[in-house]
């Protein structure tokens, strides 16, 4: 693939980068996360640049679905804007880092960091329905609130606030360091160590990953990351596959998407491992 | 934030009556509603300038995927936000393409400038302050090699 002419090769990049958006979507993962792998081992793209292209496709789909999530209410704000100190600095010192790690380690981490997603896309997600009180410092913050269940609005409590800014500050790293969201990270800061609920913890992410990913495209922009000719059909094919995969998204079933869209990420992930320790990337 | 008039049934703190907590969750709701869309409109916006940009790309050449095999990092003037705009009066291909992209990641940034003025609003100002930071953070990102 890596002998295609630019037509050909902006067509293959926006096909693969609608597929992934539109998976990305049903399945809540989101698409960037596979986009930068099949970029450098499909079409053998530079990961510096397959990593700028996927960092600026992941702001337009966050922005855009995140406004949805606030109109119904589920994403907590002030949280948000909290743990956003922590992403964004995270994210500068992960763009930083990026630039001066080898391109084969990156590319490691960014395996293992697949594998770990490809793990959680295969897990059961449940409502935990006993939370107990929440700590004083989230209580100082008014960052406790309600969200809607049913026909009407239940109430929530928000505990452990240091520990879940300090998951914030890894998922802003990683963020910077290899252009995705992560959101499943802060998800899990969200919904494991500040016991949010489910639906906030995602919703909430999603409202926060645009603000993250726009701290590192800084970064990466003066570094040259940012190339149009790259960018121009990721972005445009993202979020072409979001927007369509959100309006499936009431009317299909997820769970066989998720499982066939972890055995594809296990595989990226593996791939990514054995070239970055073979120094292939 | 936008769930304030469940609150009202579940805290026990009452310090506010019942009427202003609604009022303060319309208005919190209404501003974020029109943050919202402001947000899908930069979007919008920055696709329709992405894909004009890159109409122009295509028409013109473009890169074969070879081109993207070794980092050379992109041109120096493609590099600032300063640089874009200067170069935008050209009308390259590729500049407008970059001038999209700037519109991208300026959409979460005035997001965040929209919230800071909407918890002024509210006078909530540990939040201004919370928000005024991220605000900087971002700044410093997109424009901290001019300082």
């Amino acid at each position: 693939m890596t002998r295609l002419d630019p037509t050909e090769f902006t067509l293959g990049v926006f096909l693969v980068s609608v597929a992934a958006g539109f998976l990305g979507a049903l399945t809540g993962l989101g698409g960037g996360i596979v986009i930068t792998p099949i970029l450098t081992l499909l079409f053998g793209v530079n990961i510096q640049y397959a990593i700028g292209a996927t960092l600026v496709s992941v702001i337009a789909t966050s922005s855009g679905a995140a406004a949805a999530y606030v109109r119904e209410g589920y994403s907590n704000i002030r949280v948000g804007m909290f743990l956003e100190i922590a992403t964004t600095l995270g994210a500068l010192s992960g763009a930083f880092l990026a630039t001066c790690i080898p391109a084969s380690v990156i590319a490691i981490i960014f395996g293992v960091v697949l594998l770990q997603s490809a793990y959680i896309s295969g897990r059961a997600r449940e409502e935990r329905s006993k939370r107990g009180p929440g700590s004083r410092l989230g209580a100082l913050m008014k960052m406790n609130s309600s969200y809607p269940v049913g026909g009407g609005w239940e109430y929530y409590e928000v505990h452990n606030v240091p520990i879940g800014f300090g998951v914030m500050y890894v998922a802003g790293v990683l963020s910077g360091l290899l252009g995705i969201g992560s959101g499943a990270l802060k998800v899990i800061g969200m919904d494991q160590a500040m016991k949010l609920p489910f639906k906030v913890s995602t919703t909430t992410s999603n409202f926060m990953i645009g603000v993250t990913a726009a701290a590192s495209a800084g970064v990466y922009l003066h570094r040259g990351y940012i190339h149009p000719g790259l960018c121009m059909p990721v972005i445009l094919g993202v979020l072409a596959g979001a927007s369509t995969g959100t309006r499936f998204l009431v009317r299909s079933k997820v769970s066989v998407l998720r499982t066939i869209f972890g055995i594809v990420v296990g595989v990226l992930a593996v791939e990514m491992i054995y070239h970055g320790i073979t120094g292939r990337i | 934030m936008c769930a304030t008039e469940g609150e009202k049934k579940a805290d026990t703190q009452g310090q506010v009556s019942q009427a202003s907590v609604k009022d303060v969750f319309w208005s919190e709701k209404r501003i974020e509603v029109v943050i919202g869309r402001l947000l899908q409109l930069g979007v919008l916006l920055a696709a329709v300038v992405v894909m004009g940009g890159g109409a122009m790309y295509l028409f013109n050449g473009g890169e074969p995927a070879s081109h993207y095999r070794l980092f050379t990092g992109e041109r120096d003037d493609l590099r600032t936000v300063t640089g874009v705009v200067h170069d935008l009066p050209a009308h390259h291909a590729r500049v407008i393409i970059q001038f999209g992209v700037l519109l991208l990641i300026l959409t979460p940034i005035s997001r965040v400038a929209f919230s800071a003025a909407a918890f002024a609003l509210q006078k909530d100002y540990m939040y201004v302050v919370i928000t005024l930071i991220v605000l900087a953070i971002l700044i410093y990102s997109l424009a901290g090699h001019y300082i």
